[in-house]
């Protein structure tokens, strides 16, 4: 059963240090001085105005949050979407129910302008 | 290919290594002959965007290095290698190098489920989808952290519009893949395709499922941050996004991945929609024996690069959306289509009417 999944972790150790040795064949054959001016942040030739950590705006912070109801929906839709040939009309109207509650949710957030973004 | 694959295991049996480690040197060799092609297909989908692009807009597009300019991409690479990478003073040394890795990573890692023909996938895994959903979900740390460790207002502000709106439209990708997997019954890739096996073209998902087709496809455009979802790079306002400080090879790292995402994104649209490594001519009499009317490869291959052309297409073609307008797009149409064609699929599954009269 595991033993499925070992091509998956090569993969991912084969990838991973693919982008090593690009990355170090990069530093070594790219040399150049350093230089304050050069290593200073981008900002169109100003200097930088202020810190970078700076406040940002909330509403990417409400997607973040919609985004983990709706993410745990689909986990658990998906079981129920390979076995609704088992679970028959039972498992249709208890999906109905959840589906109906968060039906319910959204469009609460929509009424209340969650989903706006200006 | 298993005639290769099986002359590979007599090869490396002669070397007489314990069995553990000649079944990681068999599959090494087996992901090294998906991940080379793999690079030369982003290597040389950069030219066809370059070339393709250029003619929509009635320009030739790169035509100096090499026929046509086909050896451009390697001069790209080369020139890419040399070039010095500059981390910028106020950066996170380790997690700005760490971001690449991380994105390069993830958009690989996923090749590893993706059925190339009935017989050669790396890792025929039973929750492929879940796996493909996870690793395409890691993508967004690359971005993030890439955002952050440059210590850059552009980059910053390109991280976190990329991010949500990356965020935003896995829902309604993840909302279509739901409809795919009630049509398939399985999360794995290989039964998915299996599952659309049978008449003809009629067969395939795209036909009863066309709306979460096409949800599916547009937040694929959106998942890569492609035009004309592509306010995360826009060059005109904070000039690339979360990749503005990485140059050289760093960046190289980056633009591999989001290539090698796009190619992605179109190997699962012909997966998930339009039988895979189905040939579209199965079933007609006469061409059955024949290499049109035979399942492999290269009827894959057909498909997906018809896919990445659209991809092209779409940004040769529309204006870019605002990002208000994007966020409107993801949250309020994607989301009630897919919400609502579950809901009539659920039915109709459960009632076995329709396609899946079995």
């Amino acid at each position: 059963m595991l033993a499925t999944y070992a091509p998956v972790l090569i993969f991912m150790v084969i990838s991973g240090g693919l982008g090593l040795v690009l990355l170090f064949i990069g530093l070594a054959l790219g040399k150049g001085q350093k230089d304050p001016e050069k290593t200073s942040p981008y900002e169109c030739g100003f200097e930088a105005f202020e810190d970078t950590r700076m406040r940002f705006d909330v509403r990417y912070y409400l997607v973040a949050i919609l985004f983990i109801i709706f993410d745990l929906e689909i986990a658990f839709l998906f079981p129920w979407a390979i076995s609704l040939d088992q679970v028959g009309l039972f498992g249709l109207v208890a999906m109905g129910i959840f589906l109906a509650i968060l039906v319910v949710g959204f469009v609460y957030e929509w009424r209340k302008g969650a989903l706006e973004w200006d | 290919m298993t005639a290769l694959i099986d002359l590979l295991d007599r090869l490396i049996g002669v070397i007489g290594l314990p069995e553990f480690l000649h079944y990681v040197v068999l599959t090494s060799i087996k992901i090294v002959l998906v991940l080379v092609p793999l690079i030369i297909a982003v290597a040389y989908f950069t030219y066809a965007e370059r070339k393709i692009i250029g003619y929509i807009q009635n320009r030739l597009g790169p035509n100096r290095v090499g026929w046509y300019g086909l050896l451009q991409p390697f001069a790209d690479t080369l020139k890419m290698l040399l070039k010095e990478i500059v981390v910028p003073s106020n950066a996170s040394p380790f997690l700005f190098f760490l971001a690449p890795l991380l994105s390069l990573m993830a958009a690989f890692a996923v090749w590893a489920v993706v059925p190339f023909s009935e017989n050669f996938v790396i890792a025929d895994i039973d929750a492929g989808l879940l796996y493909v959903l996870a690793l395409t979900s890691m993508g967004v740390y690359g971005v993030i952290i890439a955002g952050w460790a440059s210590n850059s207002k552009y980059a910053f502000l390109g991280a976190m519009r990329s991010a949500a709106q990356i965020v935003a439209y896995e829902i309604a990708m993840g909302f279509a893949l739901v409809g795919v997997l009630m049509a398939g019954g399985s999360l794995n890739l290989s039964a998915i395709v299996l599952a659309q096996e049978g008449t003809s073209v009629l067969g395939w998902f795209v036909w009863p499922l066309f709306p979460l087709f096409m949800v599916y496809f547009i937040s694929g455009l959106a998942e890569t941050n492609r035009a004309p979802f592509d306010v995360a790079e826009g060059e005109s306002e904070i000039v690339a996004g979360f990749h503005v400080e990485y140059s050289g090879i760093a960046f190289g790292l980056f633009f591999l991945a989001e290539y090698a995402n796009m190619i992605l994104i179109t190997a699962l649209t012909v997966i998930f929609f339009f039988g895979g490594w189905m040939s579209p001519f199965a079933g007609i009499p006469g061409l059955d024996g024949t290499f049109i009317g035979q399942s492999s490869f290269f009827w894959m291959a057909i498909k997906m690069a018809f896919f990445m052309f659209c991809f092209l297409w779409a940004r040769a073609t529309f204006p870019r959306y605002r990002y208000d307008q994007i966020m409107r797009l993801g949250w309020k149409v994607f989301l009630p289509v897919t919400i609502v064609w579950i809901a009539v699929e659920g039915v109709m599954v459960a009632a076995q009417i329709g396609p899946w009269a079995a």
